[in-house]
């Protein structure tokens, strides 16, 4: 990925993408619990708490959960795989996983994946959208035995 | 001798009706809740002007739906509560007719849900359109294009499918085939149900070979989109005490009403919880009637989708803990297993209109204890639980019981 923050032409598909010369999340973050959140919160649902501070989120996780959409709305390429990431300091991300088969025998649960971005598209002032996702690690045997495929 | 079991604070459902759950171009909301609410009073052997709060629930309707009904069907000048609560909106008018009768304002409740729905295809994770195609943050995650397909899906049947392979994931897996013999139950008990808007059996190849829409869900473990409406008449034990024999004999006594949302959890900002509430529910509803999972003779719960009803048998007690995928294949919640679950048809085949649904999950429930349900009927049937849930999240668990005398 070439895209920076200082680039004009790119920005990030959601404001808690922080792009750069190493992408992540940045969640708030409740001063008092610890609670995470990818967007404002006038006070804390878990603790009530109104202190928020930012916070950086780890780039590697695990699949908690997944789903392989072949029906979306119109101009939604399928099929796609949507998980449930659980990052390594416990912070749970909805993404899509990419540079992986949309197929139950290859999507495995509990699978280690790490964050990864790539240009979604390019609008009609020649700015180009930043989306995030999650690639297997494929570097070390990836997750449990699958239970779904029994 | 009925009388004598009635205890004056009890609240009961003196009347019900359900239209057939199907798509009715020619009609409104409007028409099909009106047509409920008199079914629903004629069940009871009450009029309007008996009637002293009424509850209206729709989820997609312009506003004033319990006004509009009394238009169709009796001004009386009652107070009026419409009320949406996702997919437990009806349960929510229910709830809102309960506490009314609870509180000592009003002997007769009466609850309506209905929904004008047509072919609305698939719900959530619309496309944002468009003319000019210009990325500038937008809402409250500074969103510059619509994110659905990008950052995960917000479609039902996804969401629905990772809730159910979440718990496949904490508990040592769920095949396909386990949640595919959900959506063949379902489309199997609806062929003895004439108020269900779909009545075909498929085999267990047919459901697992319709088309994927989001796996581990195809179309035949989707829940359809639908018009339709039902209707409770709810009465004060107060109340019941002087009415007629008759009418005493086919009330149902509500043994617990419960309504709760979803308790903070970690996960839940980005995907809905669908589990915790369930179970603080039915904890409530349990203690509350005093009755637990082994005492239901029959179970109506939301099954949007094939994963959703899997793990609602975990999340009402219905199985042992973990034990989901083995309940289904133990037949248990088939309509002659230990546990019937459905034996509508439940929202994949009867149907799910989503105001309805909330109060035409009690109707079928009050029709088994009345041992009014004809072929589908439960034999013997004394206590049963109706369960809905609507994302956002809220859930609706009602136990019902039959008259003692």
């Amino acid at each position: 990925m070439s895209s920076s923050a200082g680039d004009p032409a790119s920005v990030p598909i959601v404001d808690y993408l922080r792009l750069g010369s190493r992408p992540h999340l940045r969640a708030r973050q409740c001063t008092n619990c610890g609670a995470r959140y990818f967007d404002r919160r006038n006070a804390c649902a878990n603790c009530g708490g109104t202190d928020m501070a930012y916070a950086r989120v780890r780039n590697q996780g695990v699949v908690k959960s997944f789903t392989i959409v072949h029906r979306a709305a119109p101009g939604i390429p399928v099929p796609f795989v949507s998980a449930i990431v659980e990052t390594a300091d416990g912070t749970s991300v909805r993404s899509n996983l990419v540079n992986c088969d949309p197929d139950p025998e290859t999507v495995r649960l509990g699978m280690k994946v790490r964050l990864t971005t790539y240009a979604m598209g390019t609008d009609d002032n020649g700015t180009t959208a930043v989306a995030f996702g999650y690639e297997p690690i494929r570097s070390q045997r990836a997750g449990t035995k699958n239970p779904q495929g029994h | 001798m009925a009388g004598t079991r009635i205890a004056p604070d009890s609240v009961w459902v003196l009347g019900a009706h359900m239209t057939r759950f199907a798509r009715y171009p020619e009609f409104d909301a409007v028409d099909l809740a009106a047509e409920s609410v008199l079914g629903a009073l004629a069940d009871g052997g009450v009029a309007i002007g008996d009637v002293d709060v009424l509850a209206a629930g729709s989820l997609m309707q312009p506003p004033g739906l319990g006004q509009r009904i009394q238009k169709q069907v009796g001004q009386t000048g009652i107070p009026v509560y419409n009320v949406t609560n996702a997919c437990a909106t009806g349960a929510t008018a229910v709830r809102a007719a309960v506490m009314a009768i609870k509180a000592g304002e009003a002997g007769i409740g009466l609850a309506v849900g209905a929904e004008q729905m047509g072919k609305m295809g698939l719900l959530g994770g619309a496309a944002k359109k468009k003319e000019k195609r210009v990325f500038e943050p937008s809402g409250r995650y500074g969103a510059v294009t619509g994110i659905d397909g990008y950052l995960g899906t917000a479609t039902m049947p996804g969401v629905f499918a990772q809730a159910g392979m979440a718990y496949a994931g904490e508990h040592g897996g769920v095949s396909f085939e386990q949640f595919a013999r959900v959506a063949y139950k379902n489309h199997l008990h609806s062929t003895l149900n004439p108020l269900a808007q779909y009545r075909k059996k498929f085999s267990m190849a047919e459901v697992m070979e319709s088309p994927m829409m989001s796996y581990p869900n195809t179309l035949l473990m989707c829940c359809p989109t639908g018009d339709g409406a039902a209707a409770a008449v709810l009465v004060s034990g107060e109340r019941l005490r002087r009415m007629a024999p008759e009418q005493r004999r086919r009330a149902v006594k509500l043994s617990a009403s419960v309504l709760t949302s979803d308790p903070y959890v970690e996960w839940g900002q980005v995907q809905p919880d669908v589990n915790t509430l369930t179970r603080n529910a039915a904890a409530q509803a349990y203690e509350a009637a005093g009755v637990g999972p082994e005492d239901l003779d029959l179970v109506e719960l939301h099954d949007c989708f094939a994963t959703a009803e899997l793990i609602h048998y975990d999340n009402l007690g219905l199985c042992e803990p973990g034990a989901a995928g083995d309940f289904i294949d133990s037949g248990a919640p088939f309509r002659d297993g230990a546990t019937p679950v459905n034996v509508s048809g439940g929202l994949i085949s009867k149907g799910h209109p989503i105001g309805a649904t909330g109060v035409a999950n009690l109707y079928e429930v009050v029709a088994h204890l009345r041992g009014e349900a004809g072929d589908r009927q439960v034999p013997g049937a004394k206590v049963g639980l109706a369960h809905v849930i609507g994302l956002g999240s809220a859930c609706g668990v009602h136990i019902l019981e039959k008259a003692a005398a």
